[in-house]
């Protein structure tokens, strides 16, 4: 961890006072400056503030035209006058810029900071994300972030002895849940519930991810209000405390790796998780985590990351899944808005997606009671992108201490 | 001192299409035999790269300095195709002369005797033939059928007699400017005149001439023992020319017209390499070759014939597969093609693309000279102890690497190549190698599976094909 963070102790220091989100879908009807306005004016009013009131705003977003800044968000708000600057770090991008925003306030640079992520990907013209993983012109093909998660599972059933069969019906068990909880969210992408034969029965996309192994590609936005905490409180009674957060990086392509690297446990996943625990005082996340929000993009990916994060034993992810352990009502409960799976992924949102999800619940104001979880205290978002080896992630607490 | 061939190396497609299909998605039937069909990520410089790959099994490629690239298919009209042949193959930049011969179906031996030239005169040493070629006939027609795609390549030197494999004695050629099959600038498919003119004033005619040559000059039809005689896979035909010109039907080395089809400029050398991979010790051979004119060579057998490799022929020929789909070959050849995919993500670069072909082209990676870790592609840096610009670059082109592991992909393919194989390889110095896997079957798929690397076509980014290297199940003959 950086010497900033050993020295200065963020965990309490910092607060979520408002958020909000849109409704995640095709939203042929609506343009990228509708769904920052949607998610903005939604977070201001949860805080109680102006959009005057923001001193700086970070931008999440990977698919804009290039060259575009943070204007789409002065355009479609009016804040302009202010540092409102776009980070683009794939599926990362939101919480990086949650991060950023609380880098801003903690340094004592601002009072008011925001954090917007939103992505309009049913403009692009055609399904999925467009083939090649941005290698290199020459080495380009026509390969994909299914086909490149799914290396994992291959490479997963050599190391623990599973057959395809057994991570394949584990994978779906991932699906079913996410689905199931998705079925709950009034805002989700889809609200379709699945059977264990429709997941088997589904077209291929790459083996071994099916198509309900696969997350859709949604429009949406998402935003978060951030302050000291020792503000807070002025604007609201339940503010919900920033504990830590993380980001590692790894190269464009571990791919090349040729040690310590094989391919069922990341370095980006693992390092972003220490530097969270060790800021949140988190030592064992299996029991400290009350709720999770993390990044299935494929099941497979939901899967190594309870590894990597620590809430599964090495080689146990598949055991901990067939013991529900992940489900809403499981020991640890994982991706109960439905997840990018099922909530969808409009992939600059996605971080502040998570994190929402994780604010509400910790309020007790979801906006679906049958969903709300009891007694949660302590929850966790994270993301993971490119193809891949970015990873992010936020702990949030409802008290301080 | 002797002039001649020191090696060989040919190559097949995986994929055959065997000729009844064709003839029954017109609604007609029979058709015999199979045609050779290029994969939709090959054109005639990675199959010549193929077949050269073959040649540098007894020839050290820094030790080639010369380059002839042969076909009537290349995939530019403009700019040098061996150019871009001779990195593939690895060759040094600052030693090889380089050109491509084109425009004849007799453009393989037009080279072969380009290079026998250069070595004569000195100019050269070891000068490489690679032929290859993917003509097309009009859909439905009898050349669509019968013409097939493949490559073959020879080095050519001067040598002692164990150094050889064969020598070359005599060569002669005659010219005839005659319209019996062209194809114009800018045209798809093959033309022909009507069949009886080509086949008496053309195939006939020229070739009788060439022969009465190669008689007139001391030698007798039962000098050979083996002929190599190019010809269209009409076997009336070829009758016909052996009757006229006295020679035994027996002493015919296939040119795979039946299996492969009519190779065009790679089809004279592929019965030579054919002829040269069952030779005995002391044995003559006779190569006619045809195409505006005709050219003959004399060949001796040498004793270094019995340190020869393994044939590559037999083995490419038993390790193929048929193509299942008449409508995937007419996509593939650009004739009825299928729907685009979605676009790529990244920007072209013609700069990026010529300052990394050592890492594209050549497959160059890096070791450290501090800690020895191998990394793929080149690293300035390197990834396990940071030293900085202290490496040595490898080449992988020759790795039989191990299936790291790999995912089947179904959804990111083009529509007429609808299934990719994402793969890291693991090759024997530890680098690990991320690309995709060509010619499986998808079930024989597996992690710690056997692969090698073979030059492909990757995407068109910038209008131009862009090559690198996939890895597939070993086919290639190394020994």
């Amino acid at each position: 961890m950086a010497e900033y963070f050993k020295n200065k102790n963020i965990k309490d220091e910092l607060a979520i006072i408002g958020m909000g989100c849109t409704k995640f879908g095709e939203r042929w009807d609506v343009g990228l400056s509708d769904l920052i306005i949607d998610a903005a004016f939604e977070a201001f009013e949860d805080a109680g503030i102006k959009p005057s009131d923001v001193e700086v705003c970070y931008f999440a977003n990977t698919n804009a035209p290039n060259n575009c800044s943070g204007t789409p968000v002065t355009d479609a708000l009016k804040i302009h006058g202010i540092p409102v600057t776009r980070n683009e770090n794939w599926c990362t991008s939101g919480h990086i810029a949650l991060i950023n925003a609380c880098l801003a306030v903690s340094s004592g640079m601002c009072d008011i900071a925001m954090a917007i992520g939103a992505e309009k990907l049913k403009d692009k013209g055609y399904a999925g994300m467009g083939v090649g993983r941005g290698l290199d012109p020459v080495r380009e093909a026509r390969r994909d972030a299914p086909g490149s998660f799914a290396l994992i599972a291959e490479a997963y059933g050599k190391k623990y002895g599973y057959s395809y069969d057994e991570i394949k019906t584990a994978l779906a068990k991932i699906d079913i849940k996410n689905h199931y909880n998705g079925s709950l969210s009034p805002k989700a992408h889809f609200h379709n519930k699945l059977t264990m034969e429709q997941v088997m029965a589904a077209p291929m996309i790459a083996s071994p991810l099916g198509l309900y192994d696969c997350c859709g590609t949604s429009d949406g936005a998402a935003c978060a209000i951030i302050t000291r905490a020792d503000l807070a409180e002025k604007f609201r009674k339940d503010p919900i405390y920033i504990k830590g957060f993380g980001c590692a990086t790894d190269m464009i392509t571990p791919h090349y790796r040729p040690r310590d690297f094989d391919w069922t446990s990341f370095e980006a996943l693992r390092n972003c998780a220490k530097m969270a625990y060790e800021m949140a005082g988190i030592t064992d996340p299996r029991e400290q985590i009350d709720l999770a929000e993390v990044h299935d993009c494929f099941s497979v990916t939901e899967m190594t990351i309870y590894e990597d994060f620590g809430f599964s034993k090495r080689g146990e992810a598949i055991k901990d899944i067939n013991d529900g352990f992940f489900e809403r009502t499981g020991g640890l409960p994982v991706n109960v808005d439905g997840g990018l799976k099922c909530f969808g992924h409009p992939v600059g949102a996605s971080g502040i997606r998570m994190t929402y999800e994780i604010y509400k619940q910790l309020q007790h104001k979801v906006d679906n009671p049958e969903r709300q979880l009891e007694d949660v205290h302590i929850g966790l978002s994270q993301t993971f992108g490119g193809p891949p080896q970015i990873a992010a992630c936020m702990i949030l607490g409802n008290e301080k201490g | 001192m002797k002039y001649g061939i020191k090696s060989t190396g040919a190559y097949l497609p995986y994929r055959y299409l065997p000729k009844a299909d064709i003839s029954k998605a017109w609604g007609g039937k029979g058709g015999k035999g199979e045609k050779s069909v290029a994969d939709v990520d090959e054109d005639s410089i990675t199959m010549a790269v193929e077949a050269a790959l073959g040649c540098f099994r007894t020839t050290k490629r820094s030790d080639v300095d010369a380059l002839y690239f042969a076909t009537t298919t290349a995939p530019y009209a403009e700019k040098q195709n061996a150019a871009l042949i001779s990195v593939a193959c690895d060759l040094l930049d600052d030693k090889v002369f380089t050109a491509d011969v084109t425009s004849s179906t007799r453009a393989g031996t037009n080279a072969l005797r380009l290079a026998l030239d250069s070595v004569k005169a000195g100019s050269a040493e070891k000068a490489l033939v690679t032929a290859a070629e993917t003509r097309n006939g009009f859909p439905k027609s009898a050349q669509e059928a019968g013409f097939g795609d493949a490559a073959a390549a020879v080095v050519v030197a001067a040598g002692e007699a164990e150094d050889l494999l064969a020598s070359v004695d005599f060569q002669a050629s005659v010219n005839e400017e005659i319209n019996d099959y062209w194809r114009n600038a800018d045209e798809k498919f093959v033309r022909h005149a009507e069949k009886r003119f080509c086949d008496e004033e053309g195939y006939l005619l020229q070739v009788g001439l060439i022969l009465k040559k190669v008689l007139q000059s001391g030698y007798c039809a039962e000098d050979f023992a083996k002929v190599v005689l190019v010809n269209q896979g009409n076997p009336k035909l070829l009758k016909k020319l052996l009757v006229k010109n006295g020679i035994a039907e027996e002493k015919l080395v296939s040119t795979f017209t039946d299996t492969v089809g009519d190779s065009g400029a790679a089809q004279a050398l592929l019965g030579l390499v054919n002829a040269l991979e069952n030779a005995e010790e002391g044995e003559k051979i006779l190569l006619v070759d045809y195409g505006n004119g005709a050219s003959a060579f004399v060949l001796t057998v040498q004793p270094g014939i019995k340190d020869r490799p393994v044939a590559q022929i037999a083995h490419y020929l038993a390790t193929r597969a048929p193509l299942d789909s008449y409508a995937r070959f007419l996509s593939w050849r650009g004739i009825a093609t299928a729907e685009p995919g979605t676009p790529y993500k990244v920007q072209p670069s013609w700069a990026q693309t010529w300052r990394e072909q050592r890492i594209n082209l050549r497959l160059h990676g890096s070791v450290c000279k501090k800690c020895g870790s191998a990394l793929f592609p080149i690293n300035r840096v390197c990834d396990c102890c940071g030293s900085k610009d202290e490496y040595e670059e490898f080449s992988a082109q020759e790795e039989i690497g191990k299936l790291y592991t790999f995912s089947i992909d179904e959804f990111a393919g083009q529509s007429d190549d609808p299934v990719i194989i994402q793969a890291v390889a693991e090759v024997s110095n530890g680098a690990h190698i991320y690309t995709l896997m060509t010619d499986f079957v998808r079930e024989e798929v597996k992690v710690d599976m056997d692969v090698e690397f073979t030059f492909r076509r990757f995407n068109e980014l910038g209008n131009f094909p862009n090559y690198f290297w996939k890895i597939r199940p070993v086919r290639r003959e190394v020994r």
